[in-house]
């Protein structure tokens, strides 16, 4: 983890209220999907936390939800603007251990920024994974494309059924009960409905926690896990199905 | 002026420690020290001050714990730390492999007693130079007893530590009390060698769209640049009512709010929020303070402890 300077280079609409954001800079401390980024914005006190999407050498691709005046600032700056970024925090993905056809990522919403990467690294090893979307109608649809040309099959879930199957996240999964292993990003209520499905057996789940410094040093991140209270930002944010403390 | 060609001499004490500079990260911003160590060399800090330890390991508060505020941020993180016995055995260990400077041991507690033994069993960490009795945490409740808002209460505190220990003993002071030069004479009347302000302003933040109090905590402690003017106020006015070393703490962001926190009568000066935007802060501190210095044609930083004070008693 360190301090970088990256300079924006691409701000591309992806919908309504998403964009791609493509940075150019030192990556070299990103060593795996799932992890994180944090982002000083001028006139905000604290950094944004921001999954790494893609990463080569010299470019950081991530994907940003417009949630509040932060990230809206964030996506309105000029390309060619200079960033400060804190790169490679966190943990991020590692290699299922079971055998690929029982591997599935679930992503819902903005939470698919991090498995795209992951998509990206399995399919490098030869693994082309299954991936299960979920959006919140047809309008709200981002990265499918990019993710259809790194996986074997791509699922859609849509709430209002206007593209692919009418439903959550959890129906996809269930139409594929095969597939024990997730690797599950979204939002909190989203990773709880996963967790709580019968047919899975193991997986990683990547959590999202406000934060006060993103590398480990203020404890404002922390919730309990089954060895205690973690802090997700260095911690985590992945954790697997076993350190999960939820009730099923 | 402005014109010294000798570097100067950024070294200042506390109580009879020496600090090779007067930069210290505050507690609960800077953990133990290890994650920092992978940003610098802790050995360029004057010294810092570990996480608020108290007796039993503590979980701390139910998340969201932060919050964002102008020029700063909330937290109830709610002293969330391993416990003083494991500090002992797991982190002062480890602290050593990449700190050998002093250690400003903050103690956290709910009784008396509490803080008292805390105490007692760090008198023989050696590289604990400091104890800073931490009587001012915003976000605990200790069963109705607080403190640090309470002459009384925070004289107990220091008196039972003062027996206990050879340390020099720190009060750690809240502001959010009507006078708190009050509490401060309390404390140098007790037996205090020395105090620190100031821990966090309570403040709360409500979010518009769920209409519930953003932090699960409700209310946070707010500190960082927005808190400056308020701390620098209060070292000031400590400094004229009490004669004791005080680290000035709240909002520094940079060389000059070191110097702007001295000159009000702080003999250090701890950073706390300002880490967490920036982990190198306290490293670029450092090394602004002898051009910064030079600027204010300053041989000794330590000169300026203080020295605001005098020049308006010369006019
Ligand atoms: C590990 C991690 C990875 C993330 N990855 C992405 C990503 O790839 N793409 C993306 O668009 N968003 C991601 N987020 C969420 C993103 O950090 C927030 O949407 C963003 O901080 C909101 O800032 P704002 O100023 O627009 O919103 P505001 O609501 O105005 O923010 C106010 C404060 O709350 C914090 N905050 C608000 N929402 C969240 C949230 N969901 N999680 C954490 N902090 C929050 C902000 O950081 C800020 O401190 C991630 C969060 C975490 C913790
Ligand atoms: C995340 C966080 C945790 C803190 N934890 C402690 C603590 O454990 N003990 C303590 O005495 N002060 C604690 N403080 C208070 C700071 O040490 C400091 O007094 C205060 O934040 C004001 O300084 P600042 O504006 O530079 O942050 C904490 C502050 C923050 C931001
Ligand atoms: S955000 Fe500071 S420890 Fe995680």
């Amino acid at each position: 983890m360190k301090a970088s300077a990256f300079t924006l280079q691409r701000v591309r609409h992806l919908n309504a209220d998403t964009v791609e954001l493509t940075l150019s800079g030192d990556t070299s401390d990103i060593r795996a999907p799932g992890q994180f980024v944090n982002i000083a914005l001028p006139g905000f006190f604290l950094r944004r936390p921001v999954s790494v999407c893609d990463w080569s050498d010299g470019t950081l691709t991530l994907l940003l939800r417009l949630a509040g005046a932060g990230t809206r600032q964030l996506a309105a700056t000029p390309p060619g603007t200079a960033l400060d970024v804190l790169s490679g925090l966190g943990n991020g993905f590692t290699p299922p251990g079971v055998p690929p056809e029982r591997v599935i990522l679930a992503g819902g919403g903005i939470g698919i920024a991090p498995l795209y990467g992951l998509a990206k690294a399995l399919s490098r090893q030869g693994i082309r994974p299954v991936a299960a979307l979920g959006f919140r109608d047809r309008a709200g649809l981002f990265y499918v494309d990019e993710f259809r040309a790194v996986c074997d099959t791509v699922l859609i879930a849509t709430q209002d059924g206007s593209s692919g199957v009418r439903g959550q996240i959890t129906d996809l999964l269930q139409q594929n009960v095969s597939r024990t292993y997730v690797y599950c990003c979204g939002p909190l209520p989203m990773l709880r409905a996963v967790y709580a499905l019968p047919h899975l057996r193991g997986g990683q789940y990547s959590f999202e926690a406000r934060m006060g410094c993103g590398f480990g040093a203020c404890m404002g991140c922390s919730m309990p896990f089954r060895d205690g209270w973690r802090r997700i930002c260095k911690d985590g944010p992945v954790f697997t199905r076993e350190e999960i403390i939820w009730e099923n | 002026m402005g014109e010294l060609n000798k570097t100067p001499d950024l070294s200042v004490t506390l109580a009879g420690v020496r600090l090779k500079n007067p930069v210290i990260p505050a507690s609960g911003t800077f953990g133990y020290g290890r994650e920092y160590a992978e940003f610098y060399d802790l050995n360029l800090l004057g010294a810092f001050a570990w996480k608020g330890t108290t007796a039993q390991p503590r979980d701390g508060n139910p998340p969201p714990r932060i919050a964002e505020a102008p020029a700063g941020m909330l937290n109830a993180i709610g002293l969330q730390n391993p416990g003083i016995d494991a500090v002992i055995r797991e982190e002062v260990p480890r602290i050593a492999r990449t700190f050998q400077g002093p250690v400003i041991a903050n103690v956290g507690g709910f009784t008396v007693e509490e803080y008292a033994e805390n105490c007692r069993k760090l008198e023989d960490v050696e590289q604990c130079a400091i104890l800073e009795i931490n009587i001012s945490c915003p976000n605990v409740h200790a069963g109705g007893r607080n403190f640090g808002t309470d002459p009384k209460a925070a004289a107990e505190v220091t008196a039972a530590v003062r027996r206990v220990t050879r340390k020099p003993v720190f009060m750690k002071l809240t502001p959010n009390v009507a006078d708190i030069t009050e509490i401060a004479r309390a404390c140098a009347d007790a037996g205090a060698d020395g105090l620190c302000l100031i821990n966090t302003l309570l403040g709360m933040r409500v979010d518009l769209n769920t209409r519930r109090p953003v932090l699960a905590n409700r209310t946070g402690g707010l500190s960082g640049p927005a808190v400056f003017p308020v701390a620098v106020r209060m070292v000031w006015d400590v400094y004229e009512a009490v004669r004791l070393p005080i680290i000035g703490c709240g909002g520094v962001s940079r060389a000059e709010d070191v110097a702007e926190m001295m000159l009000a009568g702080a003999s250090a000066v701890e950073i706390g929020a300002a880490n967490l935007r920036d982990p190198y802060l306290c490293k670029r501190i450092v090394e602004a303070l002898p051009d910064l210095c030079g600027r204010l044609g300053v041989e000794r930083i330590s000169d300026l402890t203080g020295a605001a004070h005098e020049q308006e008693a010369n006019i």
